[in-house]
This record gives C-alpha cells, structure tokens and sequence, in this order.
C-alpha cells in the first residue's frame, strides 16, 4: 500500500516523459492532478484503517551485507505528514494548471518530488531515509533552477543545493557512526530506536547527534542554517515554494522526531538544552527578520524560520525531564507535530498567495502596492485570512499547535518559552503591516514595464487550490481532534522513548 | 443548547464574512434575526445553567458551563449585540455582510469567553476578540488612520495576551494540568503566582487598564456601532469579567488582590481626569469606558464579586447607549466635536433624550443604575481600605462632571455656522445619514430604561442588600452637587494637554517599545544579510579560492611529476631501443660481451 502511494507518482513521471512535450499541457497537469488524487484516495484510507504503532510495515532485504533494507511504515508521526504532502501537492496540482512553461518537465519533475517526499516520511531505514533527503534537494534545484525567476533563480539553486547537500552529508556521517555503534551493525531505524546503541553517551555518541543535528538543522532550518532559504524561496516559483515550505522543511523537523530523539534518547536529554536555545532564537530572530524585510516573499520565508524555531523548541522541551511530567512532554511533543502540518497548510496557502501577487504585478516589492483590496476583494481576504492563520489565531491549525508548544515547553524552560510567546507578537505585527501595505489604505498598483493586464482578483483556479488549505486548516483549529488522535499515541511512545 | 449558544452567532457570522459582498443585502437583517435569536438562547440558558464540555488537547478539555456570574453576562453580551446590530440598520455604511459578520463572530467570540470553564478555551475566544476588533475597528480599511488605530488595539492587547499564554503553561507547571479555570488556584509554588501575574496582565490589558488604556483611544476611529458593542458590553468588559471570576485566585496569592484594586482605582480616577479633559465626545465616552472599568476591577480586587458584575451589568446599559447616541450625531451632523455638537440634542430630541438619561446613569445620579452598582463597588472598597474607598469616590465624582459636561454641550442652543464647518480633520462626510429609523430608535429607548433600571438587579437576582445607606446617601448627593456645579462652569472648563493626550502613554509606548523593536528588527536583518549570509558566501568563495590555488601550484606538480616519470620510461625506451640494430654481427658482439660479463660474474660468485 505504501510502496503504491509513494511509487505511484514516479511510476507516471517515467510514463509522461514518454510522451512527446508537444501534447497540449492538459495531458501532463491533468495527469499529475489524478495521481494526485489517488494518492490523497489511497492515504485516507491508510489514515481511516485502524492501528497502532507502525502499520502498512513493508520489508524487503536490499543490501543485506551492510544491514539495508527497503523498510517502509507509517506511524502517528509520519501519517499527519504524509497526508499533509498529499495535501499539499494536489493543490500545487490544481494551482499549476495555468502553468504554461515547459510543462512536460515541470510536472515530471514536481512527481518525482511527490515521490521521494512520501518516500521520506514512510522510510524506516536510515539509508532509504537518506535517498529520499538527498533526492528531494536535486529535484528541487532543477525545479528553481528551470522554473525560476531568471538569472539569479540559478544562483539560489546552487546555494540552496550546495548547502543543504553538505548539510545531508553530515547527516550521512551520523547514520554511519550509528550504524557502527550498532550491535549487529544496521540501518534499520526501529531496531536502532529498540537497541539504543548509543546509551552509554560519552563523546562518540555527541558526535554523532552533533552531525545529525546539524544536518537536520540546516534543512529545518535554524538560525544559523537558514541563509540559503530566502534567496531558494524568493525566486523560486510559487509551487516550488509551497513544497520547499510545507513539505521540504519539514523533512528536517521530521528527522529530530524520527531519528535524533529515540535512536539518541540519552544524549538528546543531554543536550536537549540546546535545542530549546537554538529553538527560540531561531522564533525571535526570524520573527525580527521578517519585520524589517520589504519583500513579501522574502517575508514570508523568513516567518517559516520563525515557525520551525516552535517545532525545535518544542522537540527540545520534550526532552528535558527535570521538572516536568508526561503530559507537558507529551504536549510539546504533539504541538510540534501539530505545528509541522500547520505551517505546511498555512505556510503553502501564503506561498501561492504570493505567487497570485507576483503574476499579476510582476513584484514582490511591498512598496509597489497599496489598497488592493478596492481591485481584489477575494484576494484580500483570502490573504488576510491565511495571515491571521499564520500570526497564530485561535481557529486556526497554528494555534493549536503554538499552544501546545507553549504549555509543554513552559515547566522545563520558563525563560525560553516566556521569550518565544513574544514572538507571537512579533508575528502579529509583521503580518498585520504586510496587510497594511499591500492591501489597505488608497489604491495604487505597479506601473512598471512588466505589468501586462490590469490587476484580476483571484481566479477559480487558484481559489481551488488556495482555500481548501486554508479550509483544512480551520477545521484542525476548530475540531483538531481527528488530527491529535492519530499523533497523540505516537507522540506518546515517542516521550516514553526518550525518557527511558 | 450552550454549543448552539456560542455556534450560532459564531457560524452566522463566518458565513455572512465569507460570503462577502454577495450577501450585503440580506445581511442586516440575518444579523438582528441571528441576535435575536441568540438572545433568546442565552436567556434560556441562563434560567437552566447548562454546561458542555469536549476533549481538546492531551489531558485539557474545551469545557462551556453557565453559572451565575455567566449568566449575566451572556444574557447582557446578546442583549447588547442585538441593540447595536438593530441601531447600526439604520446606518448605510454599515449595511454590509462584512460588519454584520464580524460583529457576529466577535459577539460569538464574547460569548465563549465569558462561559468557558477553561483556561485553552478562554484563551482561543479571548485572541479571536482581539482579531475582530482589529477588523472592525479598520472597518474603514481605506483610510489608513483606521488601519493603524486597528494595529494598535490587536497589539497592545496580543501584548497582554502573552500573559494568557504563559498563564497556561504555568497552569500546567504547577500541576493544574486540565487548566480549569476553577482548579487555577490550587496551582503548587511559585507557578502559582506566576498563574496568576499572566492572568491579570492579560486582563488589564483587554479592559485597557493603566498604563495598557491608550488603545482604546485610538479604536474610536472605528464605526460608532463598533464602539458601542466592543467597548461598553464586551471587550474591555472581558477582562474585568476574567478578574471577577478569578478573585478567589486573585486572593490566593496575597499580593495580586490589592494591587489589582489599586490598578483599578487609579485607573478610575486618572481616566476620570482624562474624560474631563476631551473635547470630542466619543474619545470622552472611552476615556469613561475605561475609568467605569476600573471600578470592576476594583471590585475584583476587594472581592466585591457581586458589586463588580452589576457594575459591568448596567455599565455595558449605559455605554452602549451613549456610543449608539454619539455615533448617530455623527452620521447625522458629522463631527463628534463637543462644541460642534451644539443643539444636537434640540434638533434630534430622541436622542438627545436617551443619551441625557444614559450620561446620568453615567453621572451617578440618583436612583438610576450606576448610582447603586458603583457603591456596592464602593462599600467592598470601604471594608478594605479607607484610602481605596476615598479614591474610588473621587472618580465617581468625576464621572458626574464628565457625564455633566457632555449633556451641557449637546443641549446648548445651536449655532449653525459652527455645524457647518470646523477646523477639525476627524469628521466624517456630513448629512449623509438619516435618522436611525424605528428599530434604531427603539434600541436607543430599550437601551435608556435598562440603564435607569438595571441598579435594582442585584437586588432582584441575587437578594443583595446595600450594607450602608449613609454611603449610598453620601454619594448621590455628592453626584448631584457635582453635577450641579460642572453646569455652571462647563464651558470654561480646561484642557491639560497631558489629561487631553490620554497622559501621553502612546507617545511612550511608541519611544520604549516599538521603535526600538522596529529599529532591532532592521539591525538584525542587514546582519542577516552582510554577516551570516556573506559568511556563507566567503565560505563558498574561499573553497573556489582553495581549488584554484590547488589548480594552479598542487596540480601542476603532480602531473609534473606524473609527466616526469612517462618522461623518463620514454627515455629508458630510447636507451633500450639502441643495441636493437638488426644487424647481426653487431648481435654477436652483444653476446659475446655479454658471455663474458656472465662468465665474469660466476667466478666473482663463487
């Protein structure tokens, strides 16, 4: 079942790139939009199917003399995450039906990175884990690279390339000290987290979630990691936004989840500290950051900084025993899963939503705009709204996910989590000025060369793809209950884990 | 029945603010019908006391139960909402699906904050208030004074929210882990003062309490009608209604019971000052607003419960009214300018009736509400403390010369040539409303007699009884004196300009706060930029450097010598390419030479 969701979108890439790039474009967006479809079919019916633990387990041996195999299973953890992809690629699906240039690659290219994201999230191997990571940052340099805002889209694709590819080799460099340590030696991610090799801690085991941890960090990313993330974001298309955003982002909050927190559960206890620290300065100086930014692309980039610095904290928390009981630990934990589907839903609605401004303006510039909302009542208010979810109000997914964050984190780091609330203030100002700028107050549009047509509200399209993100996340605000009871039994077994 | 309480308005509204324009013309009438519905529910819920609750979070419940301090509120937060949403027909402006929506989902909001029995739920109601009032207060979202007016009310209040955030997870910390507003006290340590300072920050914060009182000001460029429902019965009221319903957490800490009091009664008195010193009426009805809320605060402080809810009770009477008042001269004469406002309440007697009869509620005046609810307040104070009580009358006598010098100016025989034209940039386009129509009026009447009557409620309900007549004798009397004399010398009345400029918190808050964050901000985004993203940069660089150096030295050597060794085998072939000469006497010389090197080395050998 797992190896169809996730093989399935490859498997009609290589039949698409078979077809001649002549076809009429509908043949390719069409095509990507059904996969799409089945593969959101086939994961709510994974997510209606009853269980616990790891289900859908599938395990066929691969390299057997190094202890690889092609082990794949969803758990409370992964499911959110896997269907938040699903979610999010049907909708780039529905937002890229207007997309006319070089259709043929676009959409091969956006499947094969459907594949490898469903892939990481399902993967139970170390070294599948792996694939997947690296594979995801080459398909995303094309997709800049080629679909990009011209020259410098290049650029940007290089530096995010470079960077996060160094930052996967050190990830790399962690999974092999772990597989030393293991006793027989393994990748296999749930026989590391029952052995705990490394529970002895001591140097080896510190070198080994250092290189873990930063190469997770610079994918996740946190301050200091995060540069490559603007200019990768700014001149990305809109689309490739969104996934690197809501899906791409999260491969590195995923991994403290998955591997650094049971396979290391000792050493993350031990330097958990660090991660709460890392954690809020990663929520106050994105925060900051994006207050001062004009761009409002680069803006909203640099608030997925700030969010990602919740799920570190949060991860952070859950790891600090002292003081605390099960449930704040278990909060936190839950929170900052919460918080990794909030920010994709809301944080992929934003990224389109600029996509919308850039199509019909030619800029990103705040300055160039002013009270669209007399020209584009839809867009306004779509806009407005998806701002609020992402300021973190009540009703919406990121607040359930911020408060839990919050109250979790609170017992073990007082101080932190005191100085990480105020970022939520920080938040509310910048997204409450960015409205200011563009959509209120008197009219006034670009004027420069490149504007081709007068500005258009939004179209049924983009509405199509835009809302029901945004509808998705009102319902986990308002009722999130079907979504913490899939990630509360894991989050749970994730705590006991740690703890033990 | 307490989900369909709080669903209604709240789905209502969604629908009526998602569906936008489409729905305009059908929307001031789904707003009163909607109200009126939920009034009716939350009387009905008020009789039968319900309570629901629903699994929220891990080991936290979103929990709604009426008990007797909700049920007054419910009943006063619907009962105004639908007088504001009935008066605000008569408005063309305001004929929108998007104002109906909002007032909706912000009523709904209220409703939920003033049931919810925990402390997750109370926080989700409480920031979604403070999101709607955002939007309606920027209702006008083209003038951008409106849209700052808007920032400032979200921030100075998501600034006090903060305490709310850290107030739950201290909840937690402490071993209140269902957050039950009812469990709060028991919280162990010091979570629980903690518990308790985030609580009562968010609370003054929301009622615009000192020094948090100067956004309340500045929301007064929304709608008159907005005003009215956010800034009489719901809103500020809802952090006076937190701290009432936290007293007992309020005197389990010992500390947070008198200096709430304090807050609350200096507030009172300086608001009091700041109300006398306007000279526009709706700025003089905040300032009000926010000096009549310092008295429930005060209330909460000295556990006057009950006091402090009739006092919120017949105030959001009182306040809605004379906003409803102000907002419809405004939209029939243009200007909220007191000394604009000549006649306006000869021309339009209605409602120059309704809102004389509200400012003396206002004023104290005997027998009307505020009269008794503020010396119920006032008699908590007087068991606590002489100084508290003495300063809590202070500010009830300027609530008389206040009230007093609003009603002198709306009563004073016309002057047309002012109407015509003023100086002041705060009007809005004149003549182009027309009177209120007969639901507006009739909401301004309804809202009148409840203001004159509402004093005798804590009487009916909850069989109060007034512990000092002498206080209650001395304090009417005192009211009318003031009043008395506020009408002699209204129109030479001063206008300090640190009393005019809401004692300049603004201007502070903007040197202290914001500008220092904003400049911060900047800061930190060119060292984004100039330091880490160019190191990363130079890092890249550097290693081009490095290649090209290895490039040019390193790799020149190593291929020199790889070259050198393929030089020297070449030369070794040519050596060894030399005896190869194909003729064969030279062959024979080989061998033989060879022979005898041979034969050489056996004799060396052996």
């Amino acid at each position: 079942m797992l190896s169809l969701i996730v093989f399935l979108p490859a498997l009609v890439a290589a039949v698409l790139l078979l077809v001649p790039a002549t076809a009429p474009r509908r043949v390719f967006t069409g095509a990507w939009l059904a996969v799409s479809a089945v593969d959101l079919a086939l994961v709510v019916v994974v997510w209606l199917t009853p269980g616990s633990g790891f289900r859908f387990v599938e395990r066929v041996a691969w390299m057997p003399t190094v202890g690889i195999s092609y082990h794949v299973g969803v758990d409370g953890i992964s499911l959110p995450l896997v269907a938040l992809t699903a979610v999010l690629f049907g909708a780039c699906a529905v937002f890229s039906l207007r997309e006319t240039r070089r259709v043929k690659g676009y959409v091969a290219l956006f499947l094969a990175l459907q594949a490898v994201s469903l892939g990481l999230f399902v993967a139970l191997d170390l070294i599948l884990f792996f694939l997947f990571f690296d594979l995801s940052i080459v398909f995303m340099y094309f997709l800049i690279a080629g679909w990009g805002h011209g020259e410098r889209a290049r650029a940007a694709a290089l530096k995010f390339f470079l960077y996060t590819f160094l930052g996967s080799l050190a990830l790399l460099l962690g999974f092999i000290l772990l597989y030393l340590a293991a006793e027989p030696h393994t990748f296999d991610i749930v026989e590391l987290a029952a052995a705990d090799p490394l529970a002895g801690g001591g140097a080896y085991a510190g070198l080994a979630l250092l290189a873990i941890g930063v190469g997770l960090a610079v994918k996740t990313p946190t301050v200091p990691f995060h540069t490559w993330l603007p200019p990768a974001h700014t001149e990305a298309p809109a689309t490739g936004s969104a996934i690197l955003a809501g899906i791409l982002l999260k491969m590195g909050t995923y991994g403290f989840v998955r591997i650094a927190m049971p396979i290391l559960p000792g050493t993350w206890r031990q330097y958990a500290v660090v991660a709460v620290v890392v954690g809020v300065v990663s929520v106050l100086y994105g925060a900051l950051v994006a207050l001062a930014q004009t761009d409002v692309k680069r803006m909203v980039a640099y608030t997925s900084v700030n969010h990602m610095g919740y799920v570190v904290l949060g991860v952070g928390a859950a790891g600090i025993i002292a003081g605390t009981d099960d449930q704040a630990r278990q909060l936190a934990t839950t929170g900052a899963v919460t918080q990794m589907v909030a920010h994709g839903l809301i944080t992929g609605a934003l990224f389109l939503l600029t996509g919308v401004l850039y199509d019909r303006g030619r800029t990103y510039d705040m300055a160039a705009y002013s009270g669209l909302a007399a020209r584009a009542p839809v867009f306004a208010g779509v806009f407005a709204v998806a701002a609020f979810a992402s300021l973190g109000l009540p009703g919406f997914a990121g607040f359930i996910a911020e408060f839990q964050i919050f109250t979790g984190a609170l017992a073990s780091a007082p101080v932190a989590t005191a100085l990480a609330v105020a970022g939520i203030l920080v938040t509310a100002a910048l997204f409450l000025r960015a409205l200011q700028r563009v959509f209120l107050g008197p009219e006034r549009l670009p004027d420069a060369p490149g504007t081709p047509r007068p500005f258009a509200d939004l179209r049924a399209s983009e509405a199509a793809a835009i809302v029901p993100l945004l509808a998705l996340a009102t319902v986990i605000g308002i009722l999130p209950r079907f979504l913490l009871d899939a990630i509360e039994p894991a989050s749970r077994a994730l705590v006991e884990l740690v703890a033990r | 029945m307490l989900w369909w309480l709080v669903a209604v308005p709240l789905l209502a509204g969604a629908l009526l603010a998602v569906a936008g324009r489409r729905a305009d013309r059908v929307a001031p009438a789904a707003g009163v019908l909607v109200a009126t519905g939920a009034l009716a529910i939350a009387i009905a819920a008020a009789v039968t006391r319900p309570a629901v609750d629903a699994p929220l979070v891990a080991g936290i419940r979103a929990g709604l139960a009426v008990d007797g301090l909700s049920a007054l509120m419910v009943v006063t937060v619907a009962g105004a909402t639908l007088a504001v949403l009935a008066h605000a027909v008569g408005d063309p402006e305001l004929r929108t699906a998007r104002f109906a929506g909002f007032m909706l989902l912000f009523a709904g909001a209220m409703l939920v904050t003033v049931t919810a029995t925990t402390l997750a739920v109370l926080l989700m109601a409480w920031e979604v208030m403070g999101a709607m009032s955002w939007a309606l207060i920027a209702y006008r979202w083209w003038e951008p004074e409106s849209v700052t007016a808007g920032h400032t009310a979200f921030l100075t209040t998501r600034l006090a929210d903060v305490g709310l955030y850290v107030a739950a997870g201290a909840a937690l910390a402490g071993g209140a882990g269902s957050l039950a507003l009812a469990e709060l006290p028991g919280a162990n340590g010091p979570w629980l003062h903690v518990v308790t300072a985030g609580l009562v920050v968010a609370a003054l914060g929301k009622s615009a309490q000192l020094p948090l009182s100067f956004w309340l000001s500045q929301a007064m460029r929304g709608p008159s009608p907005v005003s009215a429902l956010l800034h009489s019965a719901t809103m500020v009221a809802a952090g006076a209604y937190l701290l009432l319903r936290l007293a007992p957490l309020l005197a389990a800490t010992g500390w947070a019971a008198p200096a709430v009091a304090w807050v609350g009664a200096a507030t009172a008195l300086l608001m009091g000052l700041v109300a006398v010193a306007q000279t526009d009426l709706k700025q003089l009805l905040a300032a009000s607003t926010c000096s009549q809320i310092g008295f429930m605060v005060l209330a909460a402080g000295v556990g006057g419960v009950r006091g402090g809810a009739a006092q919120l009770v017949a105030h959001a009477a009182t306040k809605s009214l004379l906003f409803l008042a102000a907002g419809t001269w405004l939209v029939l004469l243009g200007t909220k300018q007191l000394g604009e406002l000549r006649g306006a309440a000869r021309r339009h007697r209605l409602v120059g009736v309704t809102f004389t009869v509200g400012a003396a509620a206002l004023a104290g005046l005997p027998p009307l509400s505020l009269w008794v609810t503020k010396d119920l307040v006032l008699a908590a104070a007087l068991d606590r403390s002489t100084v508290l009580y003495a300063v809590g009358l202070a500010a009830a006598l300027l609530s008389a010369v206040y009230s007093t010098k609003a009603v002198w100016w709306v009563w004073r025989p016309a002057q047309p040539e002012v109407i015509a034209g003023g100086p002041n940039g705060t009007r809005a386009p004149a003549g182009r409303g027309r009177p209120a129509g007969r639901l507006g009026d009739a909401a301004l009447v309804g809202l009148a007699v409840l203001a004159a009557l509402l004093g005798g409620l804590p009487f009916v309900t909850a069989g109060a009884r007034p512990s000092a007549w002498w206080e209650l004798v001395l304090s009417g009397l005192l009211a009318v004196a003031a009043v008395a004399l506020t009408w002699r010398v209204a129109a030479r009345m001063g206008e300090p300009r640190v009393l005019a400029s809401w004692l300049g918190v603004e201007r502070a808050a903007h040197a202290v706060v914001v500008r220092p964050v904003l400049a911060m901000a900047e800061a930190l985004a060119r060292f984004d930029d100039r330091v880490l993203d160019r190191g990363v940069t130079a890092a890249a660089r550097a290693t081009v450097g490095v290649a090209r150096v290895l490039d040019r030295r390193g790799e020149g050597a190593v291929d020199g010598s790889v070259r050198g060794i393929a030089d020297g085998a070449r030369a070794l072939g040519r050596l060894a390419r030399r005896p190869q000469t194909g003729q064969v006497h030279q062959y024979y010389a080989q061998a033989a030479a060879a022979l005898a090197v041979l034969a050489l080395v056996v004799i060396v050998v052996r």
